[in-house]
């Protein structure tokens, strides 16, 4: 095993495009668990912790680029009005300890399903900066996660860094796990409303070989808000179309049975993650979260 | 291959060192500092917790080529950790803090135990508040809760859960560890 | 010259007598991080052991190739079953236990050979290249494959003392209990209530991995620092595998880092040896999480049929019961698991009818032994989950019913043996039902946004208080304390009293496991409170001493405890025949009062000083060894299941309180209030902390803790991120309350307190949580898919 420690970006772009097999390490929560436990063993490991442009960020008006880097404590405490579901989400991972040091490009580059960045990227909106030599190109979320634990990384890229779009209303995670801290996500569920352009976009984890949107929910739920003139009027969503909302994400779903939960609990707990974060987030909107439409 | 960074005020050097080793292991084995504990090295048990650049962090998950030119922390430097706090000194300067092997062979029975006299407050509050049976865990948990109060001086009972939820204890059932951290920071808002 | 470090000798006395919340001597260590626990050991020129395991339940050996290993740079030994120089095999009541796979393995994870190297890294590695031909054979899983006809019998040949009984060669044991006449009660019950019941394998997850470090002499033994639980007993099983002597095995304990019965069976012990001696270097083998799980036998699972009768007015008329326990590849402690289960099968009840079996199979599943609780903790789910079935029936308060049906002092246990010591049974649910009870919607805040700490899910944001329904549950236990059934259960203490600088020190020295109990607290304490000084030493815990028999059974306070307290009386009588024979001239007192020990001086019971017992020593070293026993026990018919089979019993009730988010099916426990009566707190913190600690590892058990097994034998959760235990956010206020009825057949008339409230937990919990759902419930871990029935 070699270990490279780049001290440039650059640096580290050029050790990727001779070392294609070397495997990155930040935070190394995921990486580090399985040299510890002889799972793994690359030839080279590829330090990205000297290079600081990776730990930091810049809001513009319509996004945020995040460094890769960034750990999840700092999302949770810096980035909660920019980025709400991606902040509850951060606040969700691991353990103190962990949040300090893991981050939402080491989730993106793991791309497991469990990881709990991608139902909010996937709600709010995301692309992943993938940069090699050859040059930077954008992937949006929906086309990063390509099966259980793989992603549309080429070889020689690296994630920079992930332009998620800011907060434009009222978003929500949840996550469900057996224990009340410190647990993989069993299955769990972001939803962003998006007043701006009267859409409402939702990501699941867990529940499929890769994080999914829910797209037939967030299509009948966009239209049921737009019929009944929710969006103007701050009205209740209808049970019966919270009801739908939640059948439809459950439906979105295609997931295993594993020692950490059955498929149909999966489904189950997605429905009901579903209906809560909806009536969370619109009880949100309508509080005040409306404001978001002329922001 | 050969990594070097600051370990309780005092620079360390350790020769080597295979790649995939992490900084745990490299306390523990290459610089005589087995205070931060092998408990489960995956990150979910908090026993190897340490300061890394001021952060806790799981020891185990940092790979020890990582905490080249870094400042850690560890069980054996937290009571000068305290002392230099409490004294306003917010340098990380040498300090002769940390317990070597040696040190540790050297040290003969006194009444009241090593160091009695040394311990920082949080130290002393689990001594006091029976936080420590095992005490595999406990390394780990004085950090994080140092660092808690440190923090917030004065955390509500949510915030000592939150806070230690990364370190698991098998013993006590974390009633007499909830006890031991608003001890201390009773004691650190008394002596403030 | 480096030696390895041990933590004790470093342990030295701080203050307090028995009753007194002494702090722990190794408390300053353990804090400061100089404690060394098993895995902190290091030796100059130390060599890294590791074990390659079997990735099969149950499959043959047809070849090993160990050449390229071997061959590997850095390493300096490997061994398999081939290379063994004497016994092959060894266990705790049964030699079943191969030191190295023979030609087959029975479980996954299975020792198959081992590897020395000069780092891990590179032994790791030679371990991967060690070929081994396995061919897959059939698994018996459960008692169905296990006694069906033609099942691969896992030991065939079996000559221990429990294979002439059994039915079936692959069940290790089966103990009945039958008292009364269950058909004729069963007739006049009013109210019949039966059920079946499964507790899932539950893994001890002490927190210090399986550590040790061998260090071979120069006269050709072997010293072994390690972290167990009972030096003596490791040592009876680990000479005859090196084929040395017992006295060339020597054995310190080191720092242990928890037990809970997980350290009870060899780990690495003899392997290390193995390797030190092979190599002729200090070996040291450190396992971590992943390999504990299968370094180290679990929790029985464990399925259970009840049938309950009463009548009419809530007189409990019989019990029936049928346990089955699964052991495993191995037998281990299964036979006295199975004793536990069966004559504690009915509780704390008065029951005149009983039937009662429990047995234990060899499967070719994990291994399984001994966890906190063992054997009482499978039946107590059962049994407290037909009690409130039976209140419910009857219509009554489900703390009524068992207060009505509570066993007392004086009553008949289902073995005929009489409950000779107070059993307050009805008391311990008093209080624990007299609690003013937790507010409700803990997580509501002035500000308005829920706090989802105090919600179930935690900060995972599942609720906001939707879904969320308040349950209350009440259960009681009763356990065992000590080894029971005709064993012969002694420890041993060696006591010292000599002046130091003029002041008298008292050195105790015993081979007691301190596992993190605060067993080296206690003996202090006693040291303090039966000779009258301040300064206590405790000696390392090493072989050099007789066995102070396991630290487990919640029966080192007792019974070392109790060889510490006579040989400091022993030492106490010595004392005073020197001031006698010095100083008798003196004082007519020295002859006819009363004579005590304390303060340092000697004195009359009338508090006269007579003199200093510095002055009393001068050079004098008294030291004095005793070996010492409760009462002995007896076994169970083999038939009947009666005998006076236990030393001592101990009970505790709890009551949960919990909320339950019924959608999501996810439970936050809100408090869990425990009663105990300890006889006598020699350690009032201690106690506390024994009875917080067991509390929560039966709430793990009620909520989440489980060693998921496939059918085909293979552990599909060895870490941490899939074996969960509860975090600090998980656990809920647990309010204590001790009660201190002596026993006055033990020292000081306490009770062992450590396994009681490990019991009653799990049940409790789980009736809250029926409370709060209405579902029935009959397995644990309860998990979210039975709540909401997916």
């Amino acid at each position: 095993m070699e270990f490279l420690r780049p001290g440039s970006w650059e640096e580290a772009l050029a050790a990727k495009a001779e070392h294609p097999a070397a495997v990155p390490v930040a935070g190394g929560t995921d990486v580090m668990v399985e040299i510890n436990f002889d799972r793994r063993r690359p030839e080279y490991l590829l330090d990205l912790n000297r290079i600081g442009d990776l730990y930091e960020w810049e809001t513009g008006e319509d996004e945020v680029r995040l460094g890769a880097s960034v750990p999840y404590a700092r999302i949770m405490e810096e980035l909660r009005a920019e980025l709400p579901g991606l902040a509850l989400a951060a606040h969700t991972v691991g353990s103190p300890q962990i949040r300090n040091r893991g981050s939402v490009g080491g989730n993106l580059g793991a791309a497991s399903p469990a990881g709990d960045s991608h139902p909010p990227l996937l709600a709010a909106g995301a692309r992943v900066e993938a940069e090699s030599v050859r040059g930077t190109r954008l992937i949006p979320a929906e086309e990063f996660y390509t099966g259980v634990k793989r992603n549309a990384l080429a070889p020689d890229e690296l994630i920079r860094a992930v332009r998620i779009a800011r907060a434009d209303g009222p978003q929500q995670f949840s996550k469900v796990g057996t224990r009340n801290a410190m647990v993989i996500a069993v299955c769990a569920f972001s939803l962003a409303l998006h007043p701006r352009s009267r859409t409402v976009r939702t990501g699941i984890g867990s529940a499929a070989p890769t994080p999914v949107r829910a797209r037939a929910a967030e299509d009948f739920l966009a239209a049921a808000l737009e019929e009944g003139g929710h969006w103007e009027s701050g009205r209740p969503v209808p049970p019966s179309a919270a009801r739908r909302f939640a059948e439809l994400a459950a439906g979105a779903c295609n997931p295993i049975d594993d020692v950490r939960g059955s498929a149909r609990y999966r489904r189950h707990a997605v429905a009901v993650m579903a209906r809560r974060t909806l009536g969370w987030t619109w009880e949100a909107y309508r509080a005040g979260g409306r404001e978001h439409r002329c922001a | 291959m050969r990594v070097n960074f600051t370990v309780n005020g005092r620079p360390q050097q350790a020769d080597d060192v295979w790649e995939g080793e992490s900084l745990l292991y490299v306390l523990r084995e290459r610089l005589g500092l087995p205070g931060s504990k092998n408990a489960c090295e995956q990150g979910e048990c908090g026993s190897c917790t340490v300061r890394l650049d001021g952060l806790p962090v799981c020891a185990c998950l940092v790979a020890a080529g990582q905490a080249e030119g870094r400042e850690v922390v560890t069980v054996e430097g937290l009571a000068e950790h305290a002392r230099r706090r409490a004294a306003g000194d917010g340098t990380t300067a040498r300090a002769p803090a940390g317990t070597s092997l040696d040190e540790a062979r050297r040290w003969t029975p006194a009444p009241g135990g090593p160091g009695a006299q040394a311990l920082s407050p949080v130290q002393q509050a689990f001594v006091d508040a029976g936080a420590v049976q095992c005490g595999f865990c406990t390394p780990g948990l004085l950090v994080a809760a140092d660092e808690l109060i440190e923090r917030n001086p004065e955390p509500s009972d949510a915030d000592i859960r939150e806070a230690l939820s990364g370190n698991l204890c098998r013993c006590t059932g974390y009633e007499t560890i909830l006890d031991a951290v608003r001890l201390a920071a009773a004691r650190a808002g008394e002596a403030g | 010259m480096a030696t390895a470090r041990t933590p004790a000798g470093l342990a030295h006395g701080t203050h307090g007598g028995v009753g007194e919340s002494a702090p722990r001597p190794d408390g300053t260590l353990k804090v400061t991080g100089e404690f060394a626990y098993a895995s902190d050991l290091w030796h100059e020129d130390m060599l890294w052991g590791v074990t390659l395991r079997s990735p099969h339940a149950h499959a043959r050996i047809l070849s090993a190739d160990v050449s390229a290993a071997l061959a590997t740079p850095g390493v300096y030994a490997v061994l398999t079953h081939a290379d063994l120089p004497a016994a092959t095999r060894y266990g705790l009541e049964i030699q079943d236990t191969p030191v190295l796979a023979d030609g087959v393995v029975r479980y996954h994870g299975e020792p198959v050979a081992l590897v020395a190297a000069d780092h891990p890294e590179t032994a790791r590695r030679a371990a991967a290249r060690i070929r081994i031909a396995y061919e897959e054979l059939p698994v018996v899983h459960d008692e169905e494959s296990a006694t069906a006809p033609g099942a691969p019998v896992l030991h065939p040949g079996r000559d221990d003392d429990h294979a002439v009984h059994v039915a079936h060669p692959n069940i290790v044991h089966r103990q009945p209990v039958v008292r009364g006449d269950v058909a004729a009660a069963r007739a006049r019950a009013d109210v019949v209530v039966s059920g079946d019941y499964e507790v899932g394998m539950q893994d001890q997850a002490f927190l210090g991995p399986e550590s040790g470090l061998a260090v071979p002499a120069g006269d050709g033994g072997v010293d072994l620092y390690i972290a167990t639980q009972w030096l003596h007993a490791d040592l009876r099983q680990i000479a005859p595998v090196l084929g040395l002597p017992e006295d060339k095995v020597r054995m310190t304990l080191s720092g242990v880092g928890g037990a809970f019965g997980g350290r009870e069976d060899l780990s690495m012990q003899a392997h290390a040896c193995l390797l030190a001696l092979r190599t002729g270097r200090p070996v040291k083998m450190v396992y971590n999480r992943f390999e504990s799980f299968f370094g180290h036998v679990h929790r029985h699972p464990a399925r259970l049929h009840y049938e309950h009768g009463a009548s009419r007015d809530g007189q409990l008329l019989y019990v029936q019961a049928r346990i089955v326990l699964d052991g495993g590849a191995y037998a281990s402690s299964s036979p006295a698991v199975v004793g536990n289960a069966a004559s504690l099968a009915v509780g704390p009840y008065v029951v005149d009818h009983v039937d009662v079996e429990a047995l234990a199979l060899y499967t070719n599943n994990p291994p399984c032994g001994a966890m906190r609780g063992f054997g009482a903790v499978q039946a107590c789910f059962a049994y407290e989950a037909q009690m409130d079935r039976l209140a419910e029936r009857l219509g009554l308060d489900p703390v009524e019913f068992r207060q009505r049906n509570a066993m007392a002092q004086g009553a008949v246990m289902p073995t005929g043996q009489v409950v000779d010591a107070p059993a307050p049974v009805a008391e311990l649910l008093r209080r624990v039902k007299a609690r003013p009870m937790p507010p409700g919607r803990p997580w509501e805040t002035a500000g308005g946004a829920p706090d989802v700490r105090a919600l179930p899910g935690g900060l995972s944001n599942t609720t906001h208080g939707e879904g969320v329904v308040r349950g209350v549950g009440y259960a009681v236990g009763i356990k065992n304390v000590g080894f029971s059934e005709g064993f012969d259960d002694y420890s041993t203490a060696r006591v010292r009293l000599e002046a130091v600088a003029g002041q008298p020190v008292a050195t105790v020295h015993t081979a007691m496991a301190e596992v993190g109990q605060g067993g080296v607290t206690v003996h202090a304490q006693i040291a303090r409170t039966e000779l009258g000084v301040t300064q206590v030493v405790l000696q390392p815990a090493d072989t050099r001493v007789g066995s102070a028999g396991s630290t487990s059974a919640s029966r080192q306070t007792y019974v070392t405890g109790g060889a510490v307290l006579h040989a400091c009386r022993a030492v106490r009588e010595e004392v005073f025949a020197l001031g006698r024979a010095r100083l008798g001239a003196y004082h007519p007192a020295w002859a006819h009062a009363e004579l005590l020990l304390e303060g340092g001086k000697v004195t009359t019971e009338a508090g006269e000083v007579l003199a200093d017992l510095a002055d009393v020593l001068e050079d004098e070293v008294i030291e004095v060894e005793r070996e010492w026993r409760h009462r002995p026990t007896e076994p169970f018919d083999l038939r009947t299941g009666q005998g006076d089979g236990h030393v001592q019993y101990s009970f505790a009730a709890h009551r949960a309180v919990v909320d339950v988010d019924t959608e999501l099916g996810l439970v936050k426990v809100v408090e869990l209030a425990c009663a105990q009566d300890v006889g006598k707190a020699v350690n009032p913190l201690a106690v506390t902390g024994q009875i917080q600690g067991g509390t929560v590892q039966g709430l793990g058990l009620a909520v989440m803790e489980e060693i998921v097994v496939s059918a085909d034998g293979l552990v599909r959760n060895p870490s941490f991120t899939d074996y969960l235990i509860p975090t600090v956010l998980d656990t809920p206020a647990i309010p204590v309350d001790v009660l201190e009825l002596a026993d006055e057949h033990a020292p000081y008339g306490l009770r062992g307190a450590g396994e009681a409230p490990t019991l009653s937990s799990t049940p409790a919990v789980v009736a809250a949580i029926r409370a709060a759902t209405g579902l029935a419930l009959k397995r644990v871990p309860v998990r979210p898919e039975h709540l909401t029935g997916t």
